[in-house]
């Protein structure tokens, strides 16, 4: 399976926010969006989702048009985790990973056992058995985003696009996250995940795809988009053997 | 954190407390209590005891059962809906609007020439202020639509002072004040079968709404992705609010509180779960108002008290109350 954005354009407010960019993600790769704040990787996600109307560009699943599609299978293709992490109840996590399940389940129908099951892969994934039962409110900022990706991991879908699903945690849950996706990837998921630590991006991902003021400014293997140059024109930093690295002024 | 007690445990005790209230509520008013309708069916009078029973009784138990729910229900849905723990049926208007259009019908005497036209022209008004509100919030947020209900809130109570202010005589002003105030009293069996078909099909509609209503939990984005048409989930919730608040509105008059306070009290023991919510929430209503309407026919007080007096001088306090001990939550 492959999804794939073709000249996406995306304004807000008439300013370009994505500005032509075209991406792809095919069964069994982690690709890692990278890019400074800003460079329109949030909105570039959320218009694959349908979530942000694109001026033009189109959004293929396999070469057809992926947004023509009717929700429910769309949501049982492309499971999402966005960079909010706010829930509006204290509903307990359990609930919230069963969220996942939504494409799946019937209307008024409990839980089925493979329900069950999904939920329980998800939550071994993340590590997340623990605080099954707390409400989410209470649960840290780390925690938080573990109980949400594994509602993204819950929906089972051929297709990951996942926001930021590292930031706020520890470096346990970094490393263990990081191995989650590509372990998901490697078993025949596509996954496109939008990445801050350039580190872990250039050990986990097959592949990276750099964009920078809404277009895309570099693609391919780590070590040939994460260059010195690439890093001081567009990161402002340069690589530094103390440090990892230093800002650039 | 878990509620205390499961889900299916906590439905049966507020159906079993429903119950015991609808037949209480049978069985307490004005021509006595069961001592005095079993003497009457003794003493050969059993025409007068079915009648009251029958006519005056059965009525009133039916409505504030199927307005109380409607109110519980509506209530539980639109916080769920709007994410907001403070919405109910009258932050969009309807319930404003169906008063509205019940007091033209005061206000015109067409109430009196054909009695059912009050609650038509009731029905009328919290049907136009759905389609008011669609278009006022076209695509927009929760915001915009919150904002486009308080504004229809606003004018039609305007235009309720309006009528009263213009009314012909002390009389109408005065009939349209008692109206204002919500009761199920002197309703017969007529109203029931005006209100009820509309109050189940906005039921239905309500309760189709209330998986989607859980997605929202993660917020719309997450919702959408998930597959919940956001707009379809809200003409959902607008149009099944519009449909059962306004038929109960319109035939019973304006019931606060109810469809505030009762998802507030019932929240935590569904686990805060919007889609177990709705049922719980609407069993809830419906005791509680039926509760409220025996309470108005044993208080000894002159004139029978208004439904919707005691809703509010027993709501707005307990909430208070609720507020006071739940801040630190409600901050957190």
């Amino acid at each position: 399976m492959k999804l794939e954005a073709r000249s996406i354009r995306v304004h807000a407010s008439g300013k370009p926010i994505v500005n032509t960019a075209s991406l792809s993600v095919s069964s069994g790769e982690l690709v890692g969006l990278i890019g400074p704040n800003g460079a329109g990787k949030s909105t570039l996600l959320k218009a694959m989702l349908g979530l942000r109307p694109k001026i033009s560009g189109d959004i293929l699943l396999d070469g057809e048009d992926f947004l023509a599609q009717p929700a429910h299978l769309r949501a049982r293709r492309l499971a999402y985790l966005p960079q909010d992490r706010r829930v509006e109840w204290r509903l307990p996590a359990a609930d919230i990973v069963m969220l996942g399940r939504y494409p799946h389940r019937a209307r008024f129908g409990a839980p089925t056992p493979e329900d069950r099951a999904a939920v329980a892969r998800a939550l071994d994934a993340v590590d997340g058995h623990a605080f099954l039962d707390r409400p989410i409110n209470v649960l840290s900022g780390g925690e938080r985003t573990r109980i949400l990706l594994a509602r993204a991991l819950a929906v089972e879908a051929p297709i990951l696009l996942a926001d930021e699903p590292i930031a706020a945690l520890d470096p346990y849950h970094q490393l263990h996250v990081m191995e989650v996706l590509r372990a998901r990837a490697h078993a025949g998921a596509a996954v496109l995940a939008v990445i801050h630590d350039l580190a872990l991006a250039a050990r986990f991902t097959d592949r990276i795809v750099l964009m920078h003021e809404g277009a895309i400014a570099a693609e391919g293997r780590p070590g040939d988009v994460l260059t010195a140059a690439n890093l001081a024109r567009i990161y402002r930093i340069q690589p530094d053997a103390a440090l990892g690295y230093a800002r650039l002024t | 954190m878990k509620p205390p007690l499961a889900y299916p445990l906590l439905i049966a005790v507020l159906a079993l407390t429903l119950l015991l209230l609808a037949a209480f509520s049978m069985l307490v008013g004005a021509g006595g209590g069961l001592s005095e309708l079993l003497a009457m069916i003794a003493s050969d009078n059993a025409d007068t005891a079915t009648l009251i029973m029958m006519e005056v009784r059965l009525p009133r138990t039916l409505l504030a059962l199927m307005i109380g729910a409607s109110l519980g229900l509506a209530g539980a849905s639109l916080q769920g809906f709007l994410r907001n723990p403070l919405a109910d049926p009258g932050v969009v208007g309807v319930t404003s609007a169906a008063s509205l259009g019940a007091v033209l019908a005061l206000y015109s005497g067409l109430s009196m020439a054909f009695p059912l036209a009050l609650p038509m022209t009731g029905i009328a008004g919290a049907l136009l202020c759905a389609l008011l509100l669609q278009g006022l919030a076209g695509r927009g947020g929760v915001l915009s639509l919150v904002l486009a209900g308080v504004a229809i809130s606003s004018l039609c109570a305007a235009l309720m002072s309006l009528a009263l202010n213009l009314s012909p005589n002390p009389y109408a002003a005065a009939e349209i004040m008692f109206w204002l105030m919500g009761s199920v009293t002197d309703r017969s069996m007529d109203h029931v079968a005006f209100a009820a078909p509309l109050i189940l099909i906005g039921w239905a509609v309500l309760a189709f709404s209330a998986r989607a209503l859980d997605a929202l939990s993660l917020g719309e984005e997450s919702a959408a992705s998930l597959g919940v048409n956001i707009l379809t989930t809200r003409n959902m919730v607008i149009g099944g609010t519009a449909i059962s608040v306004g038929a109960a509105t319109s035939v019973s008059g304006g019931i606060g509180f109810i469809g505030l306070i009762v998802p507030h009290i019932l929240r935590p023991l569904v686990g805060h779960s919007p889609s177990r919510l709705l049922l719980a929430s609407a069993l809830g209503g419906a005791a509680l108002l039926t509760a409220a309407d025996i309470l108005v026919r044993v208080l000894p007080t002159g004139a029978e008290l208004k439904l919707g007096v005691v809703t509010a001088l027993v709501g707005a306090p307990f909430f208070l109350w609720l507020i006071f001990r739940a801040r630190t939550e409600i901050e957190s």
